[in-house]
C-alpha cells in the first residue's frame, strides 16, 4: 500500500508531536527531522489542527502540541483526514462483466484487510512499536510463512 | 513482551487472577453473554469440563477476581500441529466486565496465560477475531500481538 505524500507527513507529524506530548515542537523542527517541505508540512498541521488532534502554541518557544487522545486515535483517523482508503463497495450498476466482479471482490478483501489493520492499531501502539525496535526487538510481523497446510497437505 | 504483571486497581479494589473453580462457571456464562450477546452454556460447560480433566498444563482457563467476585476470564490452549504450526499458545475466549475496561484487568489475564504458555514451553501466542471487532483487535495490538504468517479462509457450503 502507497500512502499520499501528505498522509505521510500527517503520520510523521502526528507521531512525533504524540512522542513528546509534554512539548511543543516548531514546524521547522519536524520539517527538517523528516526532510519535507515547510509550506507542504504548514499545510498538513493545518489539517491536524482542525481535526483537534493537534494545537498549536503561540508566542515565545511556540509550537505545536499533541492534545488527542494517543490510546484512541488510530492510524486510520490520521490517515482518513487526507484520504479516503476505505473499501469501495461495488456498485451493481456499474458492474459491467463478471470478470470485473470477481476481480472486485478479491480487491476488497485486500481493502478491508488493509482497513481493519490501520483501524485497530493506535498511535500509542505505533510508538510503543517504535520503542520495541529501538530496543533491538522483533520488529516486524513475521514472514517465515507456513510450511505446510492443514491436516498435512502441501 | 514483559512478563511482568502490574496490579490491576479500579475504584474498589485490585484485581487477582486465578484458575477458575467449578463455582465460578455460572459468572463466566454470565458475563460472556453480557458481551456477545449470545448465552453458550454447554459450551462453557464443555471447556470446563476438559480443563478439569486435562492432566497437563496446556489448557488454561483463568477469572480475574475483585472483591469476591468475578470481572474477567480468559482461556488459552498450547496446540501443535495443526495448521502446520509449530506448538504455540491459542487464545480463544477473553471477556472484561465493561465497566472495569482500561483498567489493567484484561492485560492481567493475558499476560499470566502468557506465563503458564510459557511454562509449558512455548514462545509465540495467537489468537483470532472477527474484523470489525475493533474494541478487542486494539486491545491485542496494544500488547504488542501483529499480524502473523497465516491467513483465515472460509467458503458458504452449498
Amino acid at each position: 500500500m502507497r500512502l499520499q505524500k501528505a498522509t505521510m507527513c500527517g503520520l510523521y507529524a502526528a507521531l512525533e508531536l504524540a512522542a513528546h506530548a509534554d512539548q511543543q515542537i516548531s514546524a521547522a523542527e519536524i520539517a527538517d527531522k523528516y526532510d519535507i517541505s515547510l509550506n507542504h508540512l504548514a499545510k498538513v498541521l493545518r489539517t491536524l489542527v482542525r481535526a483537534k488532534l493537534v494545537e498549536s502554541v503561540r508566542g515565545a518557544g511556540g509550537g505545536y502540541r499533541f492534545c488527542g487522545n494517543p490510546k484512541r486515535i488510530t492510524l486510520l483517523d490520521v490517515i482518513e483526514l487526507f484520504e479516503n482508503v476505505s473499501a469501495d463497495e461495488p456498485d451493481a450498476s456499474q458492474v459491467e462483466a463478471e470478470e470485473k466482479r470477481a476481480l472486485d471482490s478479491v480487491l476488497q478483501e485486500i481493502d478491508h484487510i488493509t482497513v481493519t489493520t490501520l483501524r485497530s492499531v493506535s498511535i500509542t501502539t505505533l510508538l510503543n512499536i517504535m520503542e520495541k525496535q529501538r530496543r533491538g526487538g522483533a520488529s516486524a510481523p513475521a514472514e517465515r510463512p507456513a510450511r505446510r497446510g492443514a491436516v498435512g497437505g502441501e | 513482551m514483559s512478563s511482568a504483571v502490574q496490579p490491576a486497581v479500579s475504584a474498589t479494589g485490585s484485581v487477582s487472577i486465578r484458575t477458575v473453580r467449578p463455582d465460578d462457571l455460572e459468572a463466566v456464562i454470565r458475563l460472556d453473554e453480557a458481551i456477545t450477546g449470545a448465552a453458550k452454556p454447554a459450551y462453557w460447560a464443555k471447556l470446563f469440563a476438559e480443563f478439569e480433566a486435562a492432566s497437563d498444563p496446556t489448557l488454561s482457563f483463568l477469572v480475574a477476581e475483585m472483591s469476591g467476585r468475578v470481572v474477567g476470564f480468559i482461556a488459552g490452549e498450547v496446540r501443535a500441529v495443526e495448521f502446520g504450526s509449530d506448538a504455540c499458545g491459542w487464545v480463544f475466549g477473553l471477556d472484561v466486565e465493561p465497566g472495569l475496561r482500561v483498567k489493567s484487568v484484561g492485560t492481567k489475564l493475558f499476560d499470566t496465560l502468557c506465563d503458564r504458555f510459557r511454562a509449558a514451553g512455548v514462545s509465540k501466542v495467537r489468537t483470532m477475531l472477527a474484523r470489525d471487532n475493533d474494541l478487542v483487535l486494539a486491545f491485542f495490538r496494544s500488547l504488542g500481538m501483529m499480524a502473523g504468517p497465516f491467513i483465515q479462509l472460509e467458503k458458504d457450503l452449498d
